[in-house]
């Protein structure tokens, strides 16, 4: 994605390749970095949901034995969520954070080099898992003790230190996120100026650096109870597995934010563009993200409905939760209320978009069911969970993953995409998503548990059509991947404004973008952002 | 790069931000505690008191009767056959009961037990009043032996209407070294673990 290698000297061939991209400090490089680390375990998690897909494809048990199965479903969770969904979301914020707020590159390079290269040693360590006796970890990406202490794999202490490993990684790049934001914006830019993309990233940074550590602490105990005689989990040494559930969740339901804030921020910008308008309700969009954030720190309990808590503590945990459906809904209603008669164009990126907002709502909705303590009794561990954080998840963060690389790409490599190729993996894509996981919804509702290598007779129809959506979803983002490649070699030269009512510093600089921008501080406000239209909401 | 005017702002700001990561990590390992402490106030967790109540007789009978349910299991690597003698009765609110749990040592070695209690629903813990309990000491059984160890109790009249049954579970952990003084049941001084 990033062209010129002409400032690394007397290197040849393989060897200058090799420095030039482990020791680069360049935001660009990193983020490039980023996001194609993050596009290869997307697809090594794709591969493991292939795999699920296959096996649940008929009832019985056909392809896998269900330990294999159970360890396929555990690492397709904890690659997607912390190998895919989280590095692509950090390598947007490379490339895209300086440039919108004209700094020149991050406030700390050299920790930036160093948080990603942390990353290819923790998913390796992680993945090796599979190749060791006893197998890979098999217990569900939540880990929950005691089936990832007392009856854990001996590969549980890789997996232990590989999420220490990436949790580093989160935290040093979340700091460098923070102090780049708050240190290094263009003279005059006020914070409530920033765009949507940024501001988001700044409290998904913020609740990065304050709930990884707690995951850390987490695995932490979890290692002490396995080998060095702790009993935090143990209920023989005075502990409680059920302090697992909540130290857990502590973290994980931040977590959840942590991987759709960007996507809203992300959203945020393309709607506006495309829409031909500014985006409605800037400051109600800041202050919603600040209090989905707050929210998600006081929800944990509604992951656990089921163990067995007074009523009164689920009721507040139930309101707390519904709670965050306000907030959610200013956002989504000024996502609509920008496109309401705006000058509407559906470039690939756009349509992306919204899908976004509309799958992300239907995802929205069925969590609200879930937070219905009497309802979640019956969803509780059933696949209508799995319907519905794929739907947040898919048509949320990775949609709005390829939103923003369709929409920065020209950007990025100075080629526009191919708009047909475009539009067909965009259709592709919805259509896939929606066939792969609405029919989980029913088979949830009918009772289908997650988690398991085979099911009962009346689920097959639901399955069969799911593991036929994964099959066409899965070969959209192969040919995402082709489009992504033609796209930098090659192509229609992009503009430096690429679209035609983009706004934002990033659009100012050349297409491609040059290894070094800003280097002394762009003018805040733009000069003739005048010339844009005056807008009327 | 044009950072040199504020390049201490931005040292400072990312150690303050490393230094909050590094509190957060201490602040999971305080959720532990913390959790303990929030279970103890308000009686979320199901835990009874550990040491005999008082009984106190109503005089009036107010006729109310509860199904109280017994369970009894061992921990890991406890030797020790154990259960209740009667798996449930209809108390009648406010009334002295009196019930037994059977265990025997099946190992060769003498073992010492130590049970520790909880109730659901969490919130009927503390209505749940052990005049005398085998919990509230330890148990030391030589090779084969076998005791019936009685629990009194009753249920005070104050226990919210909604609750018609109460389960009260004994876990029997085993306690490698025997305590000095064997008058609580401080958990944290027990390893169950080794065999």
């Amino acid at each position: 994605m990033v062209a010129h290698a002409e400032h690394i000297p007397h290197r040849s061939g393989l060897a200058a390749f090799i420095a030039r991209w482990t020791l680069t400090t360049n935001h660009k490089e990193i983020g490039s970095l980023y996001l194609w680390f993050a596009f290869t375990m997307f697809f090594v998690g794709g591969a493991f949901a292939m795999g699920i897909r296959l096996e649940l494809f008929m009832p019985g048990i056909q392809l896998v034995d269900p330990s294999f199965y159970n360890q396929l479903v555990t690492m397709h969770g904890l690659i997607m969520v912390f190998g895919a969904v989280m590095p692509a979301f950090v390598g947007l914020a490379n490339w895209q954070i300086p440039l919108m707020i004209g700094a020149p590159d991050m406030a700390l390079p050299r920790l930036n080099n160093f948080s990603f290269w942390i990353l290819p040693f923790a998913f390796t360590m992680l993945l090796s898992s599979f190749f060791m006796e006893g197998g890979a970890p098999n217990f569900g990406w939540t880990f929950y003790a005691p089936l990832s202490t007392t009856y854990g794999p001996d590969s549980t202490d890789f997996f232990i230190f590989g999420v220490h490993m990436m949790g580093i990684s989160s935290v040093l790049g979340s700091i460098n996120v923070m102090v780049t934001i708050f240190n290094l914006r263009t003279p005059g830019m006020k914070l409530m100026e920033m765009p949507l993309f940024v501001w988001t990233w700044l409290i998904t940074a913020f609740l990065l650096i304050t709930a990884m550590p707690v995951l850390a602490g987490v695995v932490t105990m979890m290692l002490t109870d396995r080998h060095f005689g702790t009993s935090f989990f143990s209920a023989d040494g005075g502990g409680d597995p059920l302090i697992f559930q909540h130290v857990f969740w502590f973290f994980g339901h931040p977590e959840v934010y942590i991987m759709i804030l960007p996507g809203f921020g992300i959203a945020s910008q393309i709607i506006p563009t495309f829409a031909r308008k500014r985006l409605f309700g800037y400051n109600s969009m800041v202050y919603a993200t600040v209090s989905i954030a707050f929210l998600s720190y006081i929800v944990w309990g509604h992951h656990m409905f089921a163990v067995g808590m007074p009523l009164w503590v689920e009721m507040t945990f139930m309101i707390c939760t519904m709670l965050i459906a306000v907030p959610t809904g200013v956002k989504v209603f000024n996502w609509t209320a920008t496109m309401w008669r705006g000058a509407m164009t559906f470039e690939t990126p756009m349509l992306f978009a919204i899908a976004f907002v509309i799958l992300f709502t239907i995802g929205g909705f069925s969590g609200l069911m879930l937070a219905i303590v009497p309802a979640d009794f019956q969803y509780h561990d059933t696949y209508f969970v799995v319907a519905h954080f794929h739907y947040v998840l898919y048509p949320g963060a990775i949609f709005g993953t390829m939103a923003a690389v369709y929409y920065w790409l020209p950007k990025w490599s100075g080629h526009m995409y191919d708009e047909r190729l475009g539009k067909i993996h965009f259709w592709t894509a919805v259509i896939a998503v929606n066939l792969t996981f609405f029919p989980m919804h029913f088979s949830g509702l009918a009772g289908m548990p997650r988690r398991i290598v085979d099911y009962s007779l009346q689920f097959a129809d639901f399955n069969m059509v799911s593991s036929i959506g994964a099959g066409l979803l899965g070969l959209t983002q192969l040919f995402f991947l082709y489009i992504v490649i033609k796209t930098i070699r090659g192509g229609e030269p992009a503009t430096d404004k690429v679209w035609e009512s983009a706004e934002g510093l990033e659009w100012t600089i050349p297409s491609p973008a040059p290894l070094h921008t800003f280097e002394t501080p762009p003018a805040w406000p733009i000069a003739n952002v005048g010339e844009h239209q005056e807008d009327s909401v | 790069m044009n950072r040199t005017p504020n390049n201490n702002k931005i040292y400072r700001s990312a150690w303050l931000l490393g230094v909050l990561a590094i509190g957060m990590f201490g602040f999971a390992y305080g959720l532990v505690p913390l959790y303990e402490v929030f279970c103890e106030v308000t009686g979320l967790n199901g835990k009874t008191a550990e040491t005999a109540a008082e009984m106190v007789e109503t005089t009036l009978d107010s006729g109310r009767e509860v199904k109280v349910q017994f369970l009894g299991r061992v921990g890991n690597g406890m030797p020790w056959e154990f259960r209740p003698s009667t798996h449930e009765f209809d108390v009648t609110v406010g009334q002295a009961n009196v019930t037994e749990f059977y265990a025997r040592n099946r190992s060769a070695r003498t073992v010492v037990g130590q049970a520790v209690p909880s109730v659901s629903p969490g919130l009927a813990a503390e209505h749940l009043k052990k005049v005398e309990c085998f919990c509230f000491t330890q148990q030391t059984l030589e090779a084969g032996e076998e005791t019936y160890m009685p629990v009194k109790f009753y249920v005070s009249d104050d226990l919210p209407a909604h609750v018609r049954t109460i389960t009260l579970s004994y876990t029997m952990f085993k306690v490698s070294q025997p305590e000095p003084t064997s008058s609580t049941n401080h958990l944290a001084s027990l390893v169950g673990m080794s065999p």
